[in-house]
């Protein structure tokens, strides 16, 4: 930006960027509009953008029907208790590799990542079949447990990361001074840490809420997060249009907020910290 | 400056994610192999049978899977051209001077967070509809005849959505590595009188060699087992125009039952996605090391 741009590129550059952004965006746009029409409006032509008759009716048709709240409540139990426990078994092991490497570590975190990058139909299989036999087909803890091993790499390499970054002086300086590791831990490391456990955590909130191949293929309904339960209106009956939209704006708002205070950590946690 | 003792800590604070990750890499993998190796249907309990190769002679030689090979590659590939050709010269518009810029980038992100069963249904539904979407409304508008998207062209819908949940990323990541471009070597191009566009060839282009090699590889991995966005509009069809190897495998385990022919096609799964693993771990690997 040290360069001087003229107020014409400004402009030119300007213009374009908006209206590019704002084509991206326009489904989402869309899609929520849609869902404060009435489904007549919705399926309309031509379609009215800003003034038909603005109703509220779909968000409380989508509860009333299909106890949408349950759903929810399934999303947050599954996205938020894989986050944690991923979080539980990675802050560990991520700790453990950034501050006591050995020779082997490098070699464990491309493992790591290789695990990763198995694909999930080629072992749906058999977790479908230990899943049933285990009775762990649509339940919240089966879910749970498969998006926990899912993202477990990624956590781990994030969070490894983020540990590298802190400097080892200031550890080296704790323990001349006599901190054993425990306080060590707690007043050095944990207060540096936070910024990027609170990212990792993020992101891997939002990856878990839109995971849709264990969900889809794990879940129908009593244990179904937003995702199986917004795929059901592949198949309906009638007019729907507007309380599809309705139950998706719902099911992506929340996630759309944290992702977009995520974004820059979203390009680390995502390419394994080769683009930072 | 470590201990004994702390080796020792950070060892057993290691084992827990390696032993899991261990477990989970190698009991279904090894299930799937067993499995790919029986006459197994669910449809016919207690008659498994160990028969071989056969699996693998029956799905490698299935009509359904050069078509979803090939489907799945042209998905793959199309999804990653479009995202690339257009994410360059999203994310150097995005770093010219834009006023409201990081507004902007938030509109451009957003697709990215949008769930694929949401973002799969409403573009079947709001926009692709052949008679009451927005898309045949733009049509008529300028006097074309609507196209119905999901019967004229299955697999090129497919790849719109993906594409368009896709770009965001591509973008978000050429963007970021731009940032970094060192702009005193832009100035300095500059001043030798270089044009814009040999600048763009011999300076940015160089420099965004590898954040597109890293685009190129998450984004295969990813693509290469695009699932929910067929589950919920074609269900494969149709006929097989957009079964990809991700959903002819679940529905030869879901709906067909075929438990052995399933895990055989699970397998070559593998396979495929290893190879392009394989570039990408080298990719990462090296940076790991700098």
């Amino acid at each position: 930006m040290a360069r001087k741009s003229t107020t014409q590129q400004v402009a030119i550059s300007t213009i374009g960027a908006w209206f590019f952004g704002f084509l991206i965006f326009f489904p989402i746009l869309w899609m929520v509009l849609a869902s404060f029409k009435t489904e007549l409006e919705a399926f309309a032509v031509p379609p009215s953008f800003l003034f038909f008759h603005w109703t509220t009716e779909n968000y409380a048709t989508v509860q009333e029907r299909s106890d949408y709240l349950l759903h929810a409540m399934n999303s947050i139990i599954i996205a938020g208790g894989s986050t944690l426990v991923a979080l539980l078994i990675a802050i560990p092991a991520a700790w453990s590799m950034a501050f006591s490497p050995t020779k082997r570590t490098k070699d464990i975190l491309l493992w790591m990542l290789s695990t990763k990058m198995m694909p999930p139909v080629g072992v749906l299989v058999p977790i479908y079949l230990i899943y049933k036999s285990f009775g762990l087909l649509d339940s919240r803890i089966g879910l749970v447990f498969i998006l926990c091993l899912g993202n477990l790499p990624i956590v781990i390499w994030m969070l490894f990361t983020y540990f590298k970054e802190i400097p080892r002086d200031i550890l080296e300086a704790a323990r001349m001074d006599g901190a054993t590791i425990g306080r060590e831990l707690v007043y050095v490391l944990t207060p540096m840490a936070i910024p990027g456990l609170a990212s990792t955590l993020l992101l891997n909130l939002i990856l878990a809420w839109n995971e849709a191949f264990w969900t889809l293929n794990l879940s129908t309904s009593n244990a179904a997060p937003l995702t199986t339960f917004i795929a059901s209106y592949s198949s309906p009956e009638g007019l729907f249009w507007a309380k599809l939209s309705a139950a998706s704006t719902l099911a992506i708002a929340p996630i759309l907020v944290l992702g977009w205070f995520s974004q820059k950590q979203l390009v680390r946690g995502l390419t394994f910290g080769a683009v930072k | 400056m470590a201990t004994r003792q702390t080796q020792f800590l950070a060892r057993s604070l290691l084992t827990p994610a390696v032993g899991l990750l261990f477990i989970w890499m190698i009991v279904p993998l090894a299930l799937t192999i067993y499995f790919a190796t029986l006459h197994y249907s669910l449809l016919d309990p207690g008659s498994e049978a160990f028969v071989g190769l056969e699996n693998f002679r029956y799905f490698l030689t299935d009509p359904a899977f050069l078509a979803s090979l090939e489907n799945t590659l042209v998905l793959v590939g199309s999804v990653l051209a479009l995202t690339i050709l257009l994410g360059i010269p999203l994310a150097l518009l995005l770093d010219q001077p834009v006023i409201g810029r990081n507004f902007v980038r938030l509109m451009v992100i957003a697709p990215f967070f949008v769930m694929p069963t949401v973002s799969a249904l409403v573009w079947k539904n709001l926009l692709m509809h052949p008679v009451s979407g927005l898309f045949a409304w733009l049509a008529k508008l300028v006097g074309l005849t609507p196209i119905d998207w999901f019967n004229d062209v299955p697999l090129f819908s497919v790849i719109l959505i993906v594409a368009w949940q896709w770009l965001p990323f591509a973008t978000l990541i050429l963007l970021t590595a731009l940032q970094s471009l060192d702009e005193e070597q832009k100035e300095a191009a500059e001043m030798d009188g270089a044009s814009a566009i040999s600048t763009f060839i011999y300076i940015t282009l160089p420099h965004l060699a590898r954040p597109i090699t890293v685009v190129i590889l998450i984004e295969t991995i990813f693509l290469l087992t695009v699932f929910a966005e067929i589950f919920v509009t074609t269900g494969g069809g149709p006929g097989l125009q957009t079964t990809n190897i991700a959903f002819l495998i679940y529905s030869q385990a879901l709906i067909q039952f075929d438990v052995g022919s399933a895990s055989a096609g699970g397998l070559v799964a593998v396979v495929i996605a290893n190879i392009v693993a394989f570039f990408l771990v080298r990719i990462v690997g090296r940076n790991l090391e700098a």
